[in-house]
Formats: structure tokens, C-alpha cells, sequence
């Protein structure tokens, strides 16, 4: 049992939450992930470590209500318990000292995205940060970016906040306007990372993208999160979850992520029915 | 030996009786002589559920033999002065000892010879191979059936499960000594049972959230009934072995940290194959496509065809292809009919006579009505609009010359190809060496497809207190297979451990012959 310390809500439908993995604290690098499981009756989900604290024994996860089991988890309080948490699964990111690298996180991806732009932080790179959202109040962690970023740009789809437009359109000014990039690290939904490896792709800018399919049992026995880059099968919780965004295959990884729509569908009613009023669902 | 017709018939008759029940004492001192003296020629039949009835439902098929039944059965063992039974055993079970004393009713003697030698029973009576194993070697198959080893061994293990209390068998007083076992599966539980006994202090390292391996995210509950691997890891933890789950070691921690800070004097690795193949065949992406080992552990370990009662889902394909023709292509199909599939092909690249799968299960596969699709192979997976299976090409084969298997070659017939209308397909095509732990270990010595070197006879590898079996060392096998070498491991690591001992101290031991339990 893993007993949450900590609850944060950091927009409409993301929360931070803190909890008791003590082996898992001790070994994550950046840009690993934990499997958890909420209940005996749970599935098995892979999430990103936003954070660690090895004193503690905890780690963080920033999690946006997406499924059935993203929404449970966000109603969590401190004291409750995930029956399972493992990890820390995955390559770390590989950091490159002294670069000058731009990290790009859309939505949820500013939490992904920051424990590596940390680590290239420490590792006396130059950090350039983007991140995006579709508006002000779905921007998470600006101020943890800002604190480790020479430079930090904030997008929004609806001009509400920062700069009007997408986290491609901040990329781009770059590019055109500043000094040259060694590295773009992008992490964010599926067309997000497409979008940006397309830019990045003309300039022949080496982008790193991480990837979130599906899986089951996150340490490379059942190649449910299969995807294809350079042409080759990659086992993403083994191989992964990092990869170069301009060899894979976008489409086969957007399609592969509707492979269980309805079940999605299914379980969220379900989940509702049961326990909607109940526990006053956000959104 | 010479059999008139009339007394198979009598035999028939009698054994019949004795199936539906009408069981007096009477009629089975006959049934019994009749056994002996004529030497029934077919195994006694094991009652399974219906197969029209079984086939949607995920309780266990073989219900197993009653008392009469298994008692009936044991006295077709002829007693022969050889035993070639026993060395067909991985494991050495004295099986002519135990089937004796089931033929005498000696059901408590049966379970204690069985137990010396398998601390798994109830499981290796239901998944071993028998007929290539003990059974291919039994005297009495030269000419007629062999004696039904596997279902007796289950009768014994069920049967003291019923009826006998747990024993809990006296362990030797703790000599300090810390082994650590990663892995739960077949070869780990045996190990840490043996060691445990040896007063070994056990802790076992499990990357899933549960403790048995392949025996509860592989093998379906209808094949072997999860509270009775439940029951085996229940009585390790007893004996005081330690369970550790949810740590992947490789990952949560190294080997090189459980051999200095957590101070283990020894490690045992089996880890499994735990790697899937895909073929490499365009469509092997698309939704739908499943490796056995996704469509099974979302099945059998997070209980998908539970669903939504349990959040894992899985694809309730109409039309299911699977391709392969071992246990694991067995268990995928027969798990596919269970999820509502109309249709069931099982699609093998040879024919019924090379495929690897246990006789018994390619049998309730075909009684199930799994439709068998031999010296066939996939060329490509083709798919809908929204990126789903919709069909799967396959192509006629030959049988050509023997390759390095030992098993005929298939070669594909030009011109034969056909479409299979499917929605699902399930790729049982063998497995790879996974690389959590070795990759995270770059001086233990792997062969070129990442398994781990080890001792065919000890499981030592080349880093002196690490030890390997199963799967992991040998590439996909089978249960016993895992648990032999587990034993064998067990005893390695005690000579190990004792001998380290002795150097590490002058004053003489206790002279102790060797250790691991017989």
C-alpha cells in the first residue's frame, strides 16, 4: 500500500498529488515513469514522475483527469492508498551537458517535460522553455518553469494569457530569431509532438519527443505500447519512453491510442453512475 | 496378455459404473480386479465440464478423478521392475511408489511421496506435459495407453488439499544466510521452498503486483485455477518465505545492490522469457493485434473478461485468429471462445503432429470448437478505415526437410493464399530474453539472444553467488522444466553457500550430507 501525503490541484482537471514509493524515490532520473494501480479491481497505469524526494520516500505525479482511472485517481486525498506503485520504469532521458536545448511542454506535458528540463538545468545547460495550453486556467507549473528556464514563453490557443497561438508558433520565432538550438525536447499530446517535429524536421533540429501509449505491464513482456520508429518495433516502456520524434510513426500511435474507446467510454458512465454525486467530479 | 472381447466389455461396462457413480465396494474389488487382470487398455477417462457449456465460461475444464475413478486407474500400473516413469520425471517423483498407494488407498501416503519430490502438485498435475515426459516412458504405453500419471498426481494433490491438514514441514534453524529469488514463477517458488526448508532466510522479488508468474498472468483460469497457485505461495510465505511484489529488479534495484547493501549472500534469477515476438509481417500494428502475452495477462491477471467490474479491457473479438501451436496458442484460443468468439481458428505453419502444445489441450481446444487451421501462415494483417483488423492473409505450406529443431521445415505453397475474416489476431509466435534486469547488469555473461549463461546443471553463472534457471537461461519451456531447474539451482546455492562458509571459517562444520529436500 502507498499512502498519498499530498494533494494539489493545479487546474480545472490536473492534480498534483504526493505519494509514499520510497524504493521508487531513491532511483528516478528524469524522464522515467511508475505503473499504479488504484484498487484490487484496477488497471494498471503508466504515469510520469513529475518529482521525487528521496528523504521523504515520495514521489510526484501530475495527472490530468482523462479515463476512468485518471478521474479516480484525482479525487484521492491524503491519506488514502494506491495498492501498487512501480518503478521507476523506463531509459532516464539522456542529458546532453551544455547544450542549448528548448523544452517544449503542451498541457499536461509541462509536467512531464520539467523533471528533464531540470536535469539539463543542472547539467549547466542553457534551458529555453515553452509551454502551452488551450488556456490560462489549464497552465500548470509556469512558476516551477520559469525558476529553472533562462527564458520562459507561455502560449494559448485563445490569447487569454502569454502569447497568442501554439507552442509551434513560440518554437518558431525562435528559430528564426535567436541562437541555434542543439536540442528540442517536446512532450505533449500526440499532435503537438507532430506538429513541432514537423518544424524542427525543415531546420534539421534534433527533437526528442516522449511517448505515452498504452500498457499493461510496463517492463516489456507484453508489447501493448509497441510503436515504430526508424522503421524499427520499439517497446516503449523498455526502449522508451524517449525517442527522436522524427522517426516515429505518428499515426500508427494516434491510431493505437483509440484501441479501447468504448471500453474508455463504458467505464467512465459506469464510473459515474456509481460514484458521480458522490464525490462531486470536477469538469 | 490376452483380452477377450467379452471382458473389455465387462471392463467397459464396469468402469462406466464406476463414472456415473454407482460406487459399491462390490463392484469395485471387481472393477479393481478386472483392472489388474486384464489391463485396461485406455486411460480411465477424467470428467471435464461439457464443452459446449465450458466454452463460455472461465471455470476449470478437467474436473479431475474421484476416489474409485483414480483408484481404478492406479491399478492399471503394472509394477514393472525398471520405472522408466521416473526418469521421464524432471523432478524424479518416485511415481510407482505414489500410484501404488493410491491403488491401495493410501491417499495420505500417495500425497507425502508426491511432496518430497514436488511442491507443486496440484499445479504440475494440471499444466506438465506428461505424455513426453513420464508417461511416454511408462511400460505399459508400449502397448496400450500408459497409465494416466498426470491425473493421479492431480487426484493426490487435490485430495490432500480436501482432506488433509496443511503440513508445515519442520525447517532447519535459521543459519543467517539471505538468498534472494527474483522472479515468482515456477522455477522461484520452487527454489525458495527448498531453501526456506534449508533455513535459509527467502525473500522473493515479483515485478507485478502478484506473486506466480506465468502461473497467474499466463495460464488461464480455466486451465489452472488461480487460488491453487494462491494456496502454493500461501504456504512458502508460512514457511516464512518473504514476498516482495511490485519490485522490478534492474529498475526499483540492481542486482549489484542486492548483493552488497541489502546484503544477499546469493541470488537467484528467473525472470522468465518475458519478451514477445511479433512477425514481422505487414498490419502487425493494427488494433486487434495482440501479442498471447497482452491478450492473456489482460485476461487471466487483471481479470479482463471482467470487465467493466475490473478496468482492464480487452477486445471480445468475433472472429479470433491465433497464430501459433504451443500451450500458450492453446491457452489464447480457448481464452478467445470464452470472450464470446463465434469463430476460433488456430493458425500453425505445421502440422498437428509437430505442434508443441500439450495433447490433452489441443484436444479441449477441439472439442471447444476451435477450428484448426494447420500448415498455414500469415503473410499480412489488413485493416479498416479506423486502423482494426478486418482480415488476415495466410498461405498453404509443405513440409520440407528437417531444420536445426529437429522438425520438419514449413515451406509456403505458391499460389495459396486466403483470407481469413478476422477481427482479432493473437501472436503466440515464442518469446525473447527480457532485458530489465541483464541490461541493468552488463557483467553477467548472456548469450546472443540475451539469455542468461548458466550451468545446465547448477544454474551458476559466471558472477560467483549468482545463480539462473528457467526460461530466462533456456528460452520458452516448460513449468516443470522451470521448476527442475530451480531445484537444481537450490541445491548449487547451498553446496555454494556452505562451502563459502567453510572457507570463510576454520573451526569444522557439522558434517551434513546434502540438503535439498528429496
Amino acid at each position: 500500500m502507498h499512502v498519498i501525503v499530498g494533494r494539489k490541484q493545479l487546474a480545472p482537471d490536473v492534480v498534483q498529488t504526493e505519494v509514499e514509493a520510497p524504493l521508487v524515490a531513491r532511483k528516478r532520473k528524469a524522464g522515467q515513469f511508475v505503473m499504479i494501480r488504484i484498487s484490487e479491481e484496477g488497471e494498471r497505469i503508466p504515469l510520469t514522475i513529475a518529482d521525487s524526494d528521496p528523504v521523504r520516500g515520495t514521489i510526484t505525479l501530475i495527472v490530468q483527469a482523462v479515463g476512468k482511472s485518471t478521474k479516480q485517481l484525482n479525487q484521492l486525498q491524503p491519506g488514502d492508498t494506491l495498492v501498487d506503485v512501480v518503478g521507476p520504469l523506463g531509459k532516464p532521458t539522456h542529458i546532453e551537458p551544455n547544450a542549448n536545448v528548448v523544452c517544449i511542454g503542451g498541457g499536461i506535458g509541462a509536467a512531464v517535460v520539467y523533471p528533464i528540463l531540470k536535469a539539463y538545468k543542472d547539467s549547466s545547460s542553457h534551458v529555453t522553455s515553452i509551454i502551452g495550453a488551450r488556456t490560462k486556467d489549464l497552465l500548470i507549473l509556469e512558476q516551477e518553469i520559469r525558476a529553472r528556464s533562462e527564458q520562459t514563453i507561455v502560449t494559448t490557443d485563445d490569447g487569454s494569457y502569454g502569447m497568442h497561438g501554439f507552442v509551434t508558433d513560440a518554437l518558431k520565432k525562435l528559430m528564426n530569431n535567436g541562437k541555434p538550438i542543439d536540442l528540442v525536447i517536446a512532450i505533449g499530446p500526440v499532435p503537438m509532438m507532430r506538429a513541432v517535429c514537423r518544424v524542427t524536421q525543415e531546420a534539421k533540429i534534433k527533437t526528442i519527443v516522449s511517448l505515452n501509449p498504452i500498457m499493461v505491464d510496463g517492463t516489456g513482456m507484453c508489447g501493448g505500447c509497441r510503436v515504430m520508429v526508424g522503421g524499427k518495433m520499439q517497446f516503449v516502456c523498455v526502449d522508451g519512453p524517449e525517442f527522436e520524434g522524427h522517426e516515429v510513426d505518428f499515426d500508427e500511435l494516434t491510431a493505437r491510442l483509440k484501441s479501447y474507446v468504448e471500453f474508455e467510454k463504458e467505464a467512465q458512465a459506469r464510473y459515474e453512475n456509481i460514484c458521480g454525486v458522490h464525490c462531486g467530479l470536477e469538469s | 496378455m490376452k483380452i477377450s472381447v467379452a471382458s473389455i466389455a465387462a471392463w467397459s461396462r464396469e468402469s462406466r459404473a464406476v463414472r456415473h457413480g454407482f460406487e459399491s465396494k462390490i463392484l469395485l474389488s471387481s472393477v479393481k480386479n478386472m483392472a489388474k487382470k486384464i489391463g485396461a487398455k485406455t486411460k480411465t477417462p477424467m470428467m471435464c465440464q461439457d464443452p459446449q457449456v465450458r466454452a463460455h465460461n472461465f471455470n476449470e475444464v478437467a474436473l479431475g478423478y474421484r476416489e474409485e475413478e483414480a483408484v481404478f486407474e492406479a491399478n492399471r500400473c503394472i509394477e514393472c521392475k525398471n520405472m522408466p516413469c521416473i526418469a521421464g520425471c524432471p523432478v524424479e517423483i518416485d511415481i510407482p511408489s505414489f500410484v501404488k498407494a493410491i491403488a491401495e488407498r493410501r491417499f495420505e501416503d500417495a500425497t507425502r511421496i508426491l511432496k518430497s519430490r514436488n511442491s507443486l502438485p496440484a499445479i504440475c498435475g494440471r499444466v506438465c506435459p506428461q505424455e513426453e515426459q513420464c508417461e511416454l516412458k511408462c511400460t505399459l504405453g508400449a502397448r496400450f495407453e500408459p497409465v494416466a500419471i498426470g491425473r493421479l498426481e492431480r487426484f493426490v494433490a487435490d485430495w490432500a488439499r480436501a482432506h488433509m491438514a496443511e503440513e508445515i514441514p519442520t525447517k532447519r534453524p535459521s543459519n543467517g544466510k539471505k538468498v534472494a529469488v527474483v522472479g515468482s514463477g515456477p522455477a522461484g517458488l520452487t527454489l525458495a521452498g527448498d531453501l526456506v526448508q534449508l533455513g535459509y532466510q527467502v525473500t522473493i522479488f515479483e515485478a507485478l503486483h502478484k506473486a506466480g508468474g506465468v502461473l497467474v498472468y499466463g495460464i488461464p483460469e480455466f486451465r489452472l485455477p488461480k487460488n491453487i497457485v494462491q494456496q502454493e505461495i500461501d504456504y512458502l510465505i508460512k514457511m516464512g518465505v518473504e514476498l516482495k511484489t511490485s519490485v522490478v529488479i534492474g529498475k526499483s534495484l540492481t542486482l549489484t545492490e542486492l548483493m552488497t547493501e541489502l546484503g544477499f549472500d546469493a541470488v537467484f534469477i528467473g525472470t522468465g522469457a518475458g519478451l514477445p515476438s511479433f512477425m514481422k509481417i505487414p498490419g502487425i500494428n493494427l488494433i486487434g493485434v495482440y501479442s498471447a502475452n497482452e491478450y492473456l495477462t489482460r485476461s487471466n491477471l487483471m481479470k479482463a473478461y471482467r470487465f467493466p467490474e475490473y478496468d482492464t479491457p480487452v477486445i471480445r473479438g468475433r472472429n479470433v485468429a491465433v497464430v501459433g501451436g504451443g500451450n500458450t496458442a492453446m491457452d489464447s484460443i480457448r481464452t478467445a471462445l470464452r470472450l464470446g468468439a463465434e469463430n476460433a481458428y488456430l493458425v500453425y505453419r505445421r502440422s498437428r503432429a509437430e505442434m508443441p502444445a500439450r495433447k490433452e489441450e489441443v484436444e479441449h481446444a477441439e472439442e471447444e470448437g476451435v477450428q484448426f487451421h494447420m500448415l498455414t501462415n500469415p503473410v499480412e494483417i489488413l485493416g479498416n478505415e479506423k486502423v482494426r483488423v478486418r482480415s488476415m492473409r495466410v498461405q498453404k505450406m509443405e513440409l520440407g526437410d528437417p531444420d536445426e529443431s529437429g522438425r520438419r521445415k514449413p515451406i509456403p505453397i505458391p499460389g495459396s493464399e486466403f483470407e481469413l475474416n478476422v477481427d482479432t489476431v493473437v501472436m503466440a509466435v515464442g518469446q525473447g530474453a527480457n532485458p530489465v534486469l541483464t541490461s541493468t547488469a552488463p557483467d553477467l555473461k548472456t548469450n546472443k539472444w540475451g539469455n542468461i549463461v548458466a550451468d545446465p546443471e547448477t544454474g551458476a553463472t559466471n558472477i560467483p553467488g549468482v545463480f539462473a534457471g528457467g526460461d530466462i537461461v533456456s528460452g520458452g519451456a516448460t513449468v516443470i522444466l522451470a521448476m527442475g531447474a530451480g531445484r537444481k539451482a537450490a541445491r548449487a546455492i547451498d553446496q555454494y553457500l556452505r562451502e563459502l562458509n567453510l572457507n570463510a571459517t576454520p573451526q569444522p562444520q557439522e558434517a551434513e550430507e546434502s540438503t535439498v529436500p528429496n
